[in-house]
């Protein structure tokens, strides 16, 4: 097995809200290969978003470490972008192309014309360079998430954190981004982790799958995909297997949620 | 699964568009267009008070007690063209600025602090909650107390009209910055002041833009109070001492003619100078509330 990019072990993660204590993770172990599409599934309380924030540096393990390239993370950093599922992680006083130059320049990447140069070419290649002037409020969902992975690809991090970018598109438009993920991976192979809470869009997106299991959130299983769903010789589909392992009862062929 | 009853079967069928309709966009008419601006209506509506007044006060015929509409536009326009109403403008406007600018100074390092500290938030909180509902012309007379009938005085309530409308609205305005933006920002790699110039203070720019309008227009109140209550400290004064000191030889004309002015001037600051910002920032954002 090649070097992992990301290693992830024995994490355990705990936040305070007003009332409680939360743990969030239970020992987790993982491994994130270059240019995996690594995605998190689990329903919601299986601590994926905190898990996805603690690789972003945004939260400390109080068990367990998180290591990208061998170096231990201990902060918020360029080497990892995120891109969540909220619209409003545009900086709406800034165009599409100044949203994009300002997370190079602001983390001292790339200045001035070589800065300008680089979003432009991202933004092509999420195909919004008639839009490279408009501001934000005046793009749609999908297209304000295309900016979003654009100025994160400019950065050309080490690995892509996606918290459920697509979560808060139509169903449409949610099939079309995912498409339009995977040609862009097509092009630079990128590392990207992803997090859903469906399973349709972990089977198509990824290539490597890691359930958890909520309250608080442990691993389950960790399964390959080909992106095609498609049943193994006569036995069950990936996404029925996984809705096994989630749900624990057998289900029927056609009580398998596509969203 | 069961069998479902199949409702009785009617016809598909596709449509042909119709393309012979009629009006589906008509230019309004001269009359339309004029009407429906408020700028229009609203002139007429003010053309309309005017006669009202001047047919009033000539029916009434006492120039001491209320002028004519006509009168008073002449105090006012002689009181422009001699240069006495231009100059206790630009006197009440130095002393305005000295105060709203100390005023701006003091809110950003309470704030800073506030932001910085749990603290600095509870002094904030405390003191501006306290204090902001003291209208700051009740603190004059503490101030003659303590700085002396003079510019001094009028500066300090100054201060206090201002500081705790900007310094709250900024505050809240940055505790209500998301918390997906400050993300991205820490993300990027900006924290202290680089997070704060970079994205909390635009973030929140709609509230401290309500701050700024709102400190301004206590400002201005507070400092035509207090020079209607003393101006003359060094044999000049500003607007509300113009008001007083006519008010005091009976030129009630004059009187009408400085209102006049503390009114154009207040719109002017209001609909030229903060509604241009306004245009230029948060609505060209999208992020007016």
């Amino acid at each position: 097995m090649a070097e992992p990019l990301l290693d992830v072990r024995g994490v355990t993660l705990q936040y305070r809200t007003k009332e409680k204590l939360v743990t969030a993770t239970y020992r987790v172990s993982f491994q994130v290969l270059r240019s995996d599409r690594f995605v998190m599934l689990g329903p919601s309380g299986c601590g994926k978003s905190t898990l996805l924030k603690s690789i972003g540096g945004y939260l400390e393990p109080v068990e367990g470490e998180i290591r990208l390239g061998g170096e231990i993370i201990r902060k918020p950093g360029p080497d990892r972008v995120m891109v969540f599922q909220e619209f409003d992680q545009l900086l709406p006083w800034k165009t599409v192309k100044q949203n994009v130059m300002f997370a190079l320049t602001s983390s001292r990447r790339l200045s001035g014309k070589a800065a300008e140069e680089r979003a432009m070419q991202y933004i092509e290649k999420v195909n919004l360079a008639p839009f490279a002037n408009s501001l934000p409020h005046t793009l749609s969902g999908g297209m304000k998430q295309r900016v979003a992975i654009a100025r994160g690809m400019a950065m050309e991090p080490a690995i892509l954190l996606m918290d459920e970018p697509f979560a808060a598109l139509d169903a449409l438009t949610r099939s079309k981004m995912q498409e339009e993920l995977l040609q862009l991976w097509g092009g630079t192979r990128f590392t990207v982790v992803f997090v859903t809470h469906s399973i349709h869009e972990a089977v198509r997106v990824g290539n490597r799958i890691l359930l958890l299991s909520p309250h608080p959130g442990q691993v389950k299983a960790e399964l390959n995909s080909n992106g095609r769903d498609e049943p193994a010789g006569g036995g069950p589909t990936l996404s029925q297997r996984i809705h096994e392992l989630l749900f624990g009862a057998k289900i029927e062929h056609q009580e398998v949620h596509h969203d | 699964m069961t069998e479902r009853a199949v409702p009785v079967s009617r016809p598909e069928f596709i449509a042909q568009l119709k393309k012979d309709f009629g009006v589906v966009e008509k230019p309004l008419s001269a009359w339309e267009k004029v009407y429906g601006r408020p700028s229009v209506r609203k002139t007429a509506l003010l053309a309309l008070l005017a006669i009202i007044w001047e047919l009033y006060a000539r029916k009434v015929d006492n120039p001491l007690l209320f002028p004519t509409f006509s009168a008073t536009v002449k105090a006012l326009w002689d009181g422009i063209a001699s240069g006495v109403i231009p100059s206790r403008t630009v006197y009440s406007l130095k002393i305005l600025l000295q105060g709203y600018v100390a005023g701006l100074i003091l809110a950003g390092l309470l704030t800073a602090l506030a932001t910085a500290t749990r603290v600095g938030t509870d002094l904030l909180e405390t003191l501006s909650s306290m204090l902001n509902p003291l209208p700051a012309i009740a603190l004059l007379p503490l101030a003659v107390l303590w700085f002396g009938l003079g510019n001094g005085s009028i500066v300090f309530v100054l201060i206090h009209a201002v500081l705790w409308a900007v310094a709250l609205n900024t505050h809240s305005g940055f505790r209500s910055v998301s918390q997906t933006l400050r993300m991205v920002g820490r993300n990027y790699g900006l924290s202290g002041p680089r997070l704060v110039s970079l994205i909390l203070i635009p973030a929140a720019f709609p509230s401290i833009l309500t701050g700024l309008k709102i400190g301004w227009a206590f400002a201005w109140r507070t400092l035509i109070a207090a020079e209607l209550v003393f101006g003359v400290s060094q044999g000049s004064g500003g607007l509300g001492w113009y008001i007083f000191e006519n008010k005091n030889l009976l030129e009630t004309a004059n009187v009408f003619g400085g209102l006049f002015t503390v009114i154009l001037i207040g719109l002017a600051v209001e609909n030229l100078i903060f509604r241009n910002i306004e245009q230029r920032t948060v609505h060209r954002w999208g992020m007016q509330t």
